[in-house]
């Protein structure tokens, strides 16, 4: 008899396989998207028994899936027009309106030397590499935002930084939705920063309130050696979205690399991040603040993964839950065997301000190599009452004290981010976020 | 009337009562010192007064300028002239000291319905006041507190107190943990805001600091409540026989 419990499909699992099998798509993803289709079809969505999902059970929180959003029209362009998002940080625009490319809300003139930028659809003529990077940087292992989001293959874009070109104007890959009704989108963005190589990218999504649609984006990286990669990420989608998404990243020897995401959006997130050392003595910070309120949930789930010599990893995450939030860091590293002189630090900090938001911290190390320096920690508290009372002795009325002792908690994170204007704009958003607490 | 009158003042900390019936009445222009063992309550007195949480009021009453203090917020009792120096000046990662400072006086200065001030303006006057109290740009660069030494920290209480204009200062053992030059610059610049329309609560285990800032009154305190009160050779037939005769009385 066969031990293995087949679950039923549930509504959504069923639209998901109907729907995406009805796309159109070019034809050298077909098989990719046909494969993960096939994949998707036998494993469907996570729940709270598969480990990686066990805070976010996707079966239960996707009921439905929303019907794919159409091509946008003058009305949905019109309001993405409207979005400010990371605007005014001097950055060049890629633009995607209901996961639509919009030449129109993109600047791709002028681009600097050893720049290209392409459609998904025009890489693909010319780059005959690029299926095999869509499938994935580690084929063994099956994730369901992965998959569906490859079985969704259409639009993107893909970023080419060759060899030695140091791009310092920001590129800005907008994800926006519009209108009142519920509809599913799907993205990918592939960034390849070639050797000595030099870039900023930022990404950000957006959307309207009350409207429950549902996002799946994918952001890609591949850092060849000695490049230098800085992503920044804003999550700022509507209070009923339900958002999934990834940041898969390998860097190469000798490669630097930094990321921060703010995630203030969305009923339910999920940001996975898959990073693999792919090569020596390689670099990276990844770090991010998340600010919730009311019943939002939003999950961090990193995977990083040191296969080779001489990597150093830092992780840096600040979580702020106001009202009945609930927010989710699961943080692994990985250290293998040959990855001897691993030096490794995650952390991840809590901040309760609700008495009935709730904090999931899961830091794990798993390490194969004997000379690695590795640490963890996690925290999570209330504000400090002797730093409150301190500030308010001092005139400062509560709801500023508290405002500022926030600020001070997830600033350590934003402080990261080394373009003073982006960062001032991030920092910006944040303080919205502050100002609209009750 | 008494720049601040507290009358029969009773509270305690968790059930343990440490104020028992405290009467003190301080007149603008003025400088009281208490004086008294440790556990007499002169720390919690400060706190009272300052409106800390945790440290509840069982009776008796105390007011600045014949206005209630007990029922306001601590940073209302701030914006209307109560100014408490800490014992322990706390440490603030992440907020720079700057921004600490011009939130708090401008915070104050919206409360006394007075303009607040612009970015010029108010670097002029931390720099002035920063200036006076031997205090340098390094410092004020920093987090709040944060790395400071000993006396750093009590110079950045006065500072602070400098910056908000308080009516009534009290000074929480502001001599803890200094040695005679910072001790000199931190009295120096308490000397410095005597005024007139100004009173001080010196708080304060040792008479060596009443050497460099001379009370017009000296109060003992012993178990919650003021014992003795004189003058200025008080503190000194303190200094010479100890608190022997006071740890049991009231």
């Amino acid at each position: 008899m066969n031990a293995e419990v087949k679950m039923m499909r549930t509504a959504a699992e069923t639209q998901y396989s109907d729907a995406l099998a009805a796309l159109p798509g070019a034809e050298p993803v077909r098989a990719l998207r046909e494969k993960a289709l096939r994949l998707f079809a036998e494993k469907g969505l996570p729940h709270r028994r598969v480990e990686e999902w066990k805070y976010t059970d996707l079966r239960v929180l996707l009921r439905e899936m929303a019907p794919l959003a159409g091509k946008p029209d003058a009305a949905a362009l019109a309001e993405a027009k409207k979005c400010d998002v990371l605007a005014n940080v001097g950055a060049r625009e890629i633009t995607f309106v209901n996961g639509a490319f919009v030449a129109g809300l993109s600047n791709l003139k002028g681009l600097e030397k050893g720049l290209t930028i392409s459609t998904l659809g025009d890489a693909l003529k010319n780059d005959a590499t690029l299926p095999q990077l869509l499938a994935g940087l580690n084929p063994g292992k099956y994730d369901a935002v992965f998959a569906l989001n490859t079985a969704a293959l259409n639009d993107g874009v893909v970023i080419d930084v060759a060899a030695g070109a140091q791009v310092t104007k920001p590129i800005h890959i907008r994800h926006i939705v519009t209108g009142t009704k519920p509809v599913s989108v799907f993205g990918r963005a592939v960034v390849k920063v070639g050797k000595k190589a030099q870039a900023t990218i930022l990404q950000s999504h957006a959307g309207p309130d009350a409207v429950a649609y549902q996002t799946n984006t994918i952001l890609q990286l591949s850092v060849a050696d000695d490049a230098e990669l800085d992503v920044v990420r804003v999550q700022a989608e509507g209070d009923k979205a339900i958002h999934l998404s990834m940041m898969i990243g390998a860097i190469g020897t000798d490669s630097r690399f930094k990321s921060f995401a703010l995630t203030t959006g969305a009923a339910v997130s999920r940001h996975t991040v898959p990073f693999a050392y792919s090569g020596r003595n390689a670099r990276a910070l990844i770090s991010g603040a998340t600010l919730l309120r009311g019943k939002q949930h939003a999950d961090m789930t990193l995977e990083v993964d040191h296969a080779l010599p001489g990597g150093e990893s830092r992780e840096l995450f600040k979580t702020v839950l106001d009202d009945e939030s609930r927010g989710v860091f699961q943080g692994l590293i990985v250290v293998r065997p040959d990855a001897q002189k691993t030096d490794g630090r995650m952390m991840s900090a809590a901040l309760l301000l609700g008495e009935n938001a709730e904090m999931d911290n899961k830091p794990e190390l798993e390490i194969f190599a004997d000379d690695v320096q590795c640490a963890h920690g996690a925290t999570t508290g209330a504000l400090d009452d002797d730093l409150l009372f301190y500030l308010r002795a001092r005139g400062i009325p509560k709801k500023d004290a508290e405002s500022l002792l926030i600020q001070s908690f997830f600033g350590e994170a934003i402080e990261n981010i080394e373009n003073e204007k982006i960062r001032d704009a991030v920092m910006k958003r944040a303080g919205h976020w502050l100002a609209a607490r009750g | 009337m008494a720049l601040l009158e507290v009358k029969d003042l009773h509270a305690r900390v968790e059930e343990k009562e440490i104020l028992r019936g405290l009467d003190l009445k301080v007149n603008a222009g003025e400088v009281h010192a208490i004086m008294g063992p440790n556990g007499s309550g002169k720390s919690t007195l400060s706190y009272v007064l300052a409106g800390k949480d945790d440290y509840e009021v069982t009776g008796g009453s105390a007011t600045l300028d014949g206005e209630d203090l007990l029922v306001l917020e601590p940073d209302e009792r701030a914006a209307k002239g109560l100014f408490l120096a800490f014992q322990y000046p706390i440490e603030i990662p992440g907020v720079a000291s700057m921004t600490f400072l011009r939130t708090a006086v401008n915070s104050v200065r919206k409360k006394r319905g007075e303009e607040e001030l612009s970015t010029p303006d108010f670097l002029r006057l931390v720099r002035e006041r920063a200036k006076e109290l031997n205090i340098k740009d390094d410092m004020l660069k920093r987090p709040v507190n944060v790395g400071f030494s000993g006396g750093e920290k009590k110079r950045n209480e006065i500072l602070q107190m400098a910056l908000l204009e308080p009516k009534m200062c009290v000074l929480d053992e502001t001599d803890s943990g200094l040695d005679i030059d910072a001790l000199k610059i931190v009295a120096d610049g308490v000397n410095r805001l005597r005024a007139k329309n100004r009173g001080f609560l010196v708080i304060t285990h040792y008479q060596r600091l009443l050497d460099h800032i001379v009370p017009d009154v000296v109060h003992v305190m012993a178990r919650g409540k003021i014992v003795r009160t004189g003058g200025p050779e008080l503190a000194h037939e303190l200094e010479a026989k100890g608190y022997a005769g006071y740890e049991n009385a009231a």
